[in-house]
């Protein structure tokens, strides 16, 4: 049974939970939050997406297959490791960049590359297996 | 000066390679290239691992440049090394005997990822020197095995895949709140600090449950008596190349694990514990070596005996002198060998007479003789018989039983290696000399796959039985780090790893008095 207005209010809300959800992996590393919370809320959006407006539209939505997510992401977290490697001879010893842009001081480091990581292997783990249980009830 | 990222690669490189094949999860092709190269390379970086080791002996990393109680080691001792570089040796050989074992429908639910995700856990929980990383590279395991062993799918694998689930999540659970318990204590869980702490404290009884769960929680992982059940219930389910890794490495990560956490965090000190692992000991070898007596199953039998075979490696538990650590190191190491080409082998047998079920086979001593003569490596020397590897891994258990007078522990290993000896002629007798039940409708062929992996792992078993003696001296500096624990704590405390560090947290490190005191100034002379 679909509802509409389920499906028209969940397209709001879509994009609002993934806005949210980027927010939170950005101001992780010195407040909470972080990778695997905002990857959570990630998987939420999708999956809200996935209830109201059925699997299909979410895997459309999502583009590339929930695997294909935590591969990338597994890559990126042993990736941002590296630098370490190289700089200290020590694994995933983060490296930080800071940088003054006149406004604001931005500070870039490894662990943000890590926390990306995080990420998308959270919100590919999560909705691999939650599209799947949806396809069952709905196929 | 060691180079201790060595400790890095292994864990590393199978990670790299689980996460690239997932990325291709739409190229078939493309994730087989990804895999078999991850293959070779984690096979060089685990060799070379094993040569720093014993060039330097004991090696310890420290992960993010974190000073050692609070950031995360990665120790290699001989015994770890060994294992680590056998687990590339067996990864490779399992990944060339899937050229043709695994299928295409295995492939698209993701063996790749899997398969590669299993031995990073696997070589984790040998490397890390963490008791909480051990639990997570347990995690690691349990998740990517319960998915590699339901691949299939059937019925068949769903039941044994739950059965296999509910124990080792159980024993997985009791893992964590023994370690939670031990925090409790002590306040710390890097193993090379635990090991400098808890020797000086006294046995309350939230360190003695911490011990008892920990006991639990590997009996179940190592399959020893009598939380074995799930094991033979499950192993004959899997595909043959996810069989064979199984059998040859998941118990023995449990098996790694009790040896751990038995010589470094808990000693065995006074007979309570040594009678408790004797009786373990002797009842893992007799039930597992008579469970398999009623079996036709070629991998059930075979399963069985795995059991009984982790009963030796516990002889070095029980018995717990320098020799006898010695003894159940190269047992380990012997074992993980014979019985994943054991079961590569069931593999061959399926694949030459069409059935893995003893009573439905015969007759392939006619129609394979050389796939007879391949059998006998592994199967009589996981019996014992001079001059293959086994031979050398029960002399050394029960020569080491016989010196600390444990009389009834060698009697135990000396009939139950008879039995074993009898269970491997009976599949011998039935896949192999008996004439065929059923006429074969045409001749079939072992693919060249089958045999490459077969061979090498036959070469290897041989090799370590004939030029045993530097094994054997491996072995026994790897018994000596086991009995000695300064020699696996001192280098994750060293001067190296204090150095990498910021100066004041390595100078706690150190020396955690010299903070205390307010003395900066000498804590920078510790460094130095």
């Amino acid at each position: 049974m679909r509802s509409i207005i389920l499906v028209a209010s969940t397209r709001i809300f879509f994009i609002a939970m993934l806005l949210v959800s980027l927010w939170i992996l950005l101001r992780g590393h010195n407040e909470p939050g972080g990778g695997f919370i905002g990857g959570l809320m990630g998987a939420a959006a999708f999956a809200t997406l996935a209830f109201a407006a059925g699997v299909d539209d979410a895997r459309k939505m999502l583009r590339i297959h929930p695997a294909v997510l935590m591969g990338v992401g597994l890559v990126l977290g042993a990736v941002s490791g590296l630098p370490g490697v190289v700089l200290n001879g020590s694994y995933l010893q983060h490296q930080w960049l800071e940088m003054d842009l006149g406004l604001f001081e931005l500070k870039l480091g490894t662990t943000l590359v890590f926390d990306i990581g995080v990420y998308f292997v959270v919100i590919g783990g999560v909705l691999s297996f939650m599209f799947r249980l949806y396809e069952e009830e709905q196929g | 000066m060691a180079d201790t990222l060595d400790l890095l690669w292994p864990v590393l490189i199978p990670i790299m390679t689980a996460a690239l094949a997932a990325c291709f999860w739409h190229n078939i092709r493309a994730q087989r290239i990804v895999s078999f190269i991850g293959l070779v390379m984690l096979f060089a970086a685990s060799v070379k691992l094993t040569m720093t080791v014993v060039e330097h002996g004991v090696i310890a990393k420290q992960f993010g440049g974190w000073a050692p109680p609070f950031g995360i080691s990665f120790v290699a001792d001989p015994l770890a090394a060994a294992l680590v570089a056998i687990t590339g040796l067996l990864a490779l050989a399992v990944g060339i005997f899937g050229f043709y074992d695994v299928r295409a429908r295995h492939e698209r639910a993701g063996f790749y990822p899997l398969f590669h995700g299993m031995i990073t856990g696997v070589n984790g929980a040998f490397l890390t020197g963490d008791a909480f990383n051990l639990y997570v590279w347990f995690e690691v395991m349990l998740v990517t095995s319960l998915g590699l062993l339901v691949i299939s799918r059937s019925r068949e694998q769903l039941d044994g895949t739950i059965k296999y689930g509910v124990l080792n999540l159980f024993g997985t659970i009791l893992f964590l709140i023994g370690l939670a318990l031990l925090y409790g204590a002590t306040g710390t869980l890097n193993m090379a600090d635990l090991g400098q702490i808890l020797p000086g404290m006294t046995l309350t009884p939230g360190l003695m449950t911490a011990a008892m769960l920990f006991l639990a929680a590997f009996a179940i992982k190592a399959g020893l008596f009598p939380l074995f059940f799930w094991l033979p219930a499950s192993y004959h389910t899997a595909t043959f190349a996810v069989g064979a890794i199984f059998a040859g490495l998941l118990t023995k990560v449990g098996v790694y694990a009790t040896f751990r956490t038995f010589t470094l965090l808990f000693l065995i000190e006074g007979d309570t514990l040594r009678y408790v692992f004797t009786f373990i000991a002797a009842m893992t070898m007799i039930t597992g070596v008579f469970g398999a007596a009623v079996q036709w199953n070629i991998r059930r039998i075979l399963s069985f005996h795995i059991i009984s075979q982790i009963g030796y490696m516990l002889m070095g538990l029980a018995i717990a002198t320098p020799i006898a650590w010695a003894g159940a190191s190269f047992y380990i190491i012997h074992h993980i060998i014979v019985k994943a080409n054991l079961f590569l082998l069931a593999g061959a047998i399926r694949a030459a007479g069409g059935s893995d079920d003893l009573r439905k086979t015969g007759g392939l001593l006619k129609s394979h003789p050389w796939l007879a003569v391949l059998f006998l490596i592994p199967a009589l020397s996981l019996a014992g018989l001079p001059p293959l590897s086994g031979f050398w891994a029960k002399f050394l258990v029960i020569d080491a039983s016989l010196r600390a007078e444990y009389y009834g522990l060698a009697a135990v290993a000396l009939v139950v290696g008879v039995l074993t000896l009898f269970s491997m002629m009976k599949i011998w007798m039935e896949a192999f000399w008996k004439a065929s039940p059923v006429k074969p409708s045409r001749r079939r062929y072992v693919p060249v796959a089958f045999i490459i992996p077969i061979v090498m792992l036959g070469a290897v078993t041989m090799t370590i039985g004939l030029f045993a003696e530097p094994f054997v001296t491996f072995a026994r500096e790897a018994g000596d780090v086991l009995v000695d624990p300064p020699l696996y704590i001192a280098p994750v405390f060293g001067a190296e790893a204090a150095a990498e560090a910021g100066a004041l947290i390595a100078g706690e490190a150190i020396d955690a008095d010299a903070i205390e005191n307010g003395a900066d100034n000498g804590v920078e002379e510790e460094v130095q």
